[in-house]
């Protein structure tokens, strides 16, 4: 079984703060807007190198969606950082008329989304956002899985046409992925291959899938491990070639199972080639307060919970 | 330069526009269109500097913002006799398969829309957004927008007015189509809002009043004012009194014609006090 390695734990704001970074170098139609989080959405360095095209918008985060879908009237690519559920549920409205419907190139670059930004609670901890973005037409939605990948969706997207929602979180987390990769929005990139169950994972996930392989390797059964990057548009066919080859699937995440990755993949299933399916992800629930790993722990979210729905779902086959 | 009767003769043919739109698909906002025809012939007419390309990049000219898109009939009437798109499309209005949908929407691809409006509030930000874009494109034109004065009841108004000030957005004009109606009645009874010019100045804005909105000399003269006034490190707030559902006698002074339509009779009336000057669509 192919193995990765942890090239030594960061948090994959971090990754989009070096992104960011690297775009104020190579496109100067790149602008920033922050609705007073700089320090946690790590655009000090953007800031600082290009104050010129760097917004503080203040604590106003329907103005700074607005003021984005404004800025690409006459060229210009925003690039928008707050939490996860004040670039989403907080500003549905104006996503989804200002941005969405008016077809406007602006980038919404999510941090601290799930349950890992930890102690603050579910105040603040967004479980419904792949959903709420994923069901706006023409709304491309991304959830990468560590730093690398972060930075390299970050840049990616900035040569993409159209609004994106980019999410990401706040704990330092494996950092596994190429550093030198290339980011193909909409394409699955496939970890491991395997013969008897397929999981899909996405953002923090993935790491806990390849965690979960592994166990499950010594058990003497064979995971393919998928990573989905872009959940919306959904890489069908990958999905579709592997679940032929195991005939069934765990899906992870870190959102609701409601309207999440899952109930994605349950859809292309359904409709193509039926099969059975686990969901690791929160149960209609809201979060709470604690450390990240505790809660991941809580909510059945780590690769402990992705070995049993995949022993699970073997039983189902 | 159009002279003034030319100007007149078009607002009266932009308010037969108006009422066939709404009469011939029984829907649609005839009040705040009515109220805002002077508005905006003599914006797109006289006061801004626009291409004759009609191209949709959003560089080397004034832009203008509707954010309260419920008063489609109007905009779209104007965009047409401006030469945006044909005037005979005016006909395709609200109905199926049209690309003058009930709102403005860049969706369809009608040329003249940057932005969808009519979800209240968000036209003040958009506008704020590509003002920034002009000043960081080097690009000396303006930015107008037109708000309806019940919609600064939606709190997004105030984040983006508090914003233009601390930022210095100094070219852009924002008119409020002050008419102190809205769908429920006077916006006095229905939401209060103290004293709107008193407001933008505390929040930092320039503000200047045009007191006969519906007089097309004091709005050209009114908007020449303040465009002098952009430029000096403040943004430009335009109080433009109206009457809604002006030109037409039965349904001035009241917010019964804020979204409903004219039937047979109604419109024929309301036709006769506004004779064709360029011609129906």
């Amino acid at each position: 079984m192919k193995t990765y390695t942890n090239t030594g734990n960061k948090d994959t704001r971090s990754g989009f703060g070096a992104g960011l970074t690297e775009l104020g170098k190579t496109h100067e139609n790149v602008v920033a807007l922050c609705a007073d989080l700089i320090g946690s959405l790590k655009m000090d360095d953007f800031k600082a190198n290009h104050p010129e095209r760097f917004f503080q918008v203040g604590i106003a985060e329907a103005n700074m969606i607005g003021l984005a879908a404004g800025m690409t009237i006459g060229g210009k690519i925003p690039f928008t950082g707050t939490f996860a559920n004040f670039s989403t549920g907080r500003v549905y409205d104006q996503i989804r008329q200002s941005v969405a419907y008016s077809n406007k190139n602006v980038k919404i670059c999510a941090s601290h989304a799930g349950l890992t930004l930890g102690e603050d609670g579910a105040t603040h901890q967004i479980l419904e956002d792949i959903g709420l973005m994923k069901m706006l037409p023409g709304m491309t939605v991304i959830n990468t899985c560590d730093y690398n990948q972060t930075k390299a969706a970050t840049i990616a997207i900035a040569d993409y046409e159209g609004p994106v929602y980019l999410r990401f979180g706040r704990p330092k987390v494996a950092n596994f992925t190429a550093e030198d990769q290339k980011f193909e929005i909409g394409k699955a990139v496939q970890l491991t291959e395997g013969s008897d169950v397929t999981i899909i994972a996405t953002g923090h996930l993935v790491w806990e899938a390849l965690e979960a392989a592994k166990t499950l390797n010594e058990k003497g059964i064979s995971a393919e491990v998928i990573n989905i990057h872009t959940i919306k548009p959904l890489d069908d066919k990958a999905i579709l070639k592997s679940v032929a080859k195991t005939k069934c699937v765990v899906t992870a995440e870190e959102h609701n199972y409601l309207g999440g990755l899952g109930e994605s993949v349950a859809r292309v299933l359904s409709t193509n080639q039926p099969a059975p399916q686990e969901f690791v992800a929160t149960q209609d629930t809201f979060g709470e307060s604690g450390t990240p790993e505790l809660l991941m722990e809580k909510y059945g979210l780590n690769a402990e919970a992705i070995v049993k729905a995949s022993e699970k779902v073997l039983k189902r086959k | 330069m159009s002279n003034t009767q030319q100007l007149k003769d078009l607002t009266t043919q932009v308010r037969r526009d108006i009422l066939r739109m709404v009469h011939k698909v029984n829907s649609g906002h005839p009040g705040g269109s009515l109220g805002c025809a002077e508005f905006f012939v003599a914006l797109y007419k006289e006061i801004m500097d626009r291409k004759d390309s009609f191209e949709m990049d959003g560089i080397g000219e004034d832009l203008f913002f509707l954010s309260n898109g419920h008063i489609s009939p109007v905009f779209y009437s104007v965009l047409a006799r401006s030469g945006y798109f044909p005037v005979e499309e005016l006909n395709t209005f609200r109905l199926i398969d049209s690309r003058l949908q009930g709102h403005p929407t860049t969706h369809e691809g009608l040329p003249g829309i940057r932005v969808a409006s009519g979800s209240l509030g968000q036209g003040f930000s958009v506008a704020l957004g590509a003002a920034q874009t002009k000043k960081l494109n080097k690009d000396q034109h303006l930015i107008y927008s037109l708000h309806g004065d019940g919609e600064l009841q939606e709190g997004q108004n105030w984040e983006a007015i508090m914003y233009a000030a601390g930022n210095n957005v100094d070219n852009i004009i924002s008119t409020i189509d002050y008419n102190g109606q809205q769908i429920d009645g006077p916006t006095d009874v229905v939401l209060p809002m103290g004293n709107l010019k008193e407001k933008f100045e505390a929040f930092g804005w320039t503000v200047v009043d045009i007191l006969q909105g519906n007089n097309i000399e004091e709005v050209l003269k009114g908007m020449a004012v303040a465009k002098s006034k952009t430029g000096q490190g403040k943004p430009v707030c335009v109080l433009l009194h109206t009457v809604m559902g002006n030109g037409v006698d039965f349904m001035m002074h009241t917010h019964a014609w804020h979204g409903k339509a004219p039937n047979d009779e109604q419109l024929e009336i309301a036709l006769k006090q506004n004779p064709e000057t360029l011609g129906d669509y």
